[in-house]
């Protein structure tokens, strides 16, 4: 079923033309009311009027994460503070949250698209949605829920974690429809099997699955093991949280829910678009938010956009499965991590540029599995071992504290990390993730 | 008087501790105590040679991470009770013992234990006032 077929359904030449008007909106008030957006139209001697048609967004800058940054907490709104009835955040790079605001008519649109999405893989009011994403100021938990509403289904807000009472639940409430990160989703199943449970005996029927890369084989995985049909859904917090896009039951290509988020693929040199099929960067505009509005928010997300004949009957452009990031950013366990945090952390420890390799598995336990190795060097080692234990601890509870996920420390013998070019390798991801294609 | 001992970092792999036996060896430098410490993932090699600092030199230079420590090297009777002796007279004056093990020094009806204490100045101070030898170098 489609939730919205007004606008899902709608014909290339109106969703365009209502694009239009809404980003000519957009583009009048951030430019009056986010100084931050004067100062960088004003940096090109860009005018609000200048935007005459879809094409002319081209012209507008792009905006980055590092600038969300600079702008916290409150740099970006577009509405007085006391329009502001929901706020969530995204850890970064170098501490500073990147803020997502939003009014209540932006929580009346965050709750529209992500029903459109729940519908997309048949959601309706006869569902029991068990959103097993984290509830916090991570966007998945809320976000998912403010879709259930809409909807009319049954959310059990249960969150993440603690899985023996995942499998309870799910039995004692015949939850159908499973809504988490996909790794979870194949932690589930492991514990459940060591349980003895079939979830042939379940009542599951599709599971939405989102925050985290994942590959077609891990798709084809979680459906045997969960007996459901998975989704992919996309989203940023940036932009709104989940919501962005999901498949329908074609499961070829995300729609997009282009009338707010008005998306761009880019080549990630020289900022210039791309045509429709071709492989960049994805951007997005959010036409529509009022709390934080983003004009060409570069997600460093690899993919590309397409337009065909779903069976499902909606018309929205799609975006293909991410291939890839064009940064160095890792996601574990859902989490967003970028080697350069785990360096400066170790750097603060021991007062010395350390050496260290990160190694990520997903295959014998399902959940991201994460060795982090240091050098052992003479400014920290010592004749006693508590010392080194010591000081193990103290990496594992600090990479806790700013990271938010736990690491195995192992402490290794000096060059025993491979070096290459002199440099040495940082990651070994042996997760079989999508891979970034070109730039 | 205080004597050098010269620790490694080893990781638990096969051949680690070959290498760094291969590596003393072939400078000519002579073991005359040795332990280990080990964990999980990591051990600690303790030894005591006939020349520290060129033990140091040979160990560094193939790219192990060691270190010098200050421990006490005490001589005792080889007898029942000559062990008993030091360990009372350190809990009596609070001596606090990080670890020890055996030398490999056995002649004239004495042996050699290695002590490393917290506090290296006051267990020595310890030693020497109970009349017990330690002593110099190997």
């Amino acid at each position: 079923m489609i939730y919205n077929k007004q606008i899902e359904a709608m014909d290339i030449t109106s969703m365009q033309k209502l694009q239009l008007e809404r980003l000519k909106e957009l583009v009048k008030r951030v430019y009056e009311k986010v100084p931050f957006y004067k100062q960088k139209f004003d940096e090109i001697g860009v005018k609000p009027e200048d935007i005459q048609s879809l094409s002319d967004i081209s012209k507008l800058p792009f905006t980055t994460k590092d600038e969300m940054r600079g702008t916290y907490p409150y740099g970006l709104l577009s509405t007085p503070l006391d329009d502001i009835v929901e706020i969530h955040t995204s850890s970064g790079t170098t501490g500073t949250p990147v803020v997502a605001a939003y009014t209540e008519n932006d929580r009346t649109l965050w709750s529209e698209v992500m029903a459109r999405c729940l519908a997309m893989a048949g959601a309706d009011k006869t569902d029991t949605i068990q959103n097993a994403y984290g509830y916090g100021l991570f966007t998945g938990g809320l976000g998912v829920h403010h879709g259930g509403g809409p909807v009319g289904a049954t959310v059990i807000p249960i969150s993440s974690g603690n899985t023996q009472k995942q499998l309870q639940y799910m039995q004692d409430f015949k939850s159908t429809i499973l809504t988490c990160t996909p790794s979870y989703s194949l932690f589930m199943a492991e514990v459940a099997s060591e349980s003895g449970l079939d979830f042939r005996n379940f009542d599951l029927k599709a599971g939405i699955f989102g925050a985290e890369p994942w590959s077609d084989n891990m798709r084809v995985e979680i459906e045997k093991k969960l007996n459901l049909k998975a989704y992919d859904i996309y989203g940023l917090t940036e932009i709104i949280g989940p919501g962005v896009s999901c498949e329908c039951q074609e499961q070829n290509g995300l729609h997009i829910n282009e009338d707010f988020f008005y998306p761009e693929i880019i080549d990630a040199e020289t900022g210039e678009v791309l045509p429709e099929g071709e492989k960049g960067e994805l951007v997005f505009t959010t036409l529509s938010r009022e709390g934080t509005p983003l004009i060409r928010y570069r997600t460093r997300d690899i993919t590309w956009l397409f337009r065909d004949k779903c069976s499902c009957g909606r018309t929205t452009i799609k975006m293909h499965r991410l291939l890839g990031r064009n940064d160095d950013m890792l996601i574990i366990k859902g989490v967003n991590v970028f080697p350069s945090q785990i360096e400066n952390i170790l750097m603060k420890i021991e007062n010395t540029e350390p050496h260290y390799q990160i190694i990520i598995d997903r295959e014998s336990s399902q959940l991201d599995n994460v060795e982090l190795q240091v050098e052992v060097e003479e400014s920290f080692f010592s004749d006693e071992t508590k010392d080194l234990e010591t000081i193990r601890n103290r990496i594992h509870n600090e990479m806790k504290q700013q990271l938010g996920i736990s690491l195995n420390i192992k402490l290794v013998e000096p060059k025993s990390i491979e070096r290459s070019m002199g440099k040495a390798k940082r990651v070994i991801d042996k997760r079989d993730l999508p891979k970034a294609g070109n730039k | 008087m205080k004597v050098k001992q010269i620790s490694v970092f080893l990781e638990n792999t096969t051949g680690r501790l070959a290498e760094v036996t291969k590596t003393i060896a072939n400078a000519g430098i002579n073991l005359r105590a040795i332990s280990i410490a080990d964990t999980a993932d990591f051990g600690i090699l303790r030894i005591i040679v006939d020349k520290p600092d060129e033990g140091m030199k040979v160990l560094k230079s193939t790219e192990f991470t060691a270190k010098l420590t200050d421990v006490i090297g005490i001589v005792l009777d080889d007898q029942p009770g000559g062990l008993n002796k030091v360990m009372e007279i350190f809990n009596r004056d609070g001596v606090n013992i990080e670890y020890l093990y055996s030398s490999l020094i056995n002649e004239k009806g004495s042996v050699v234990i290695i002590f490393k204490v917290e506090d290296i100045d006051h267990g020595l101070k310890i030693v020497e006032k109970a009349g017990l030898e330690a002593i110099a170098s190997f």
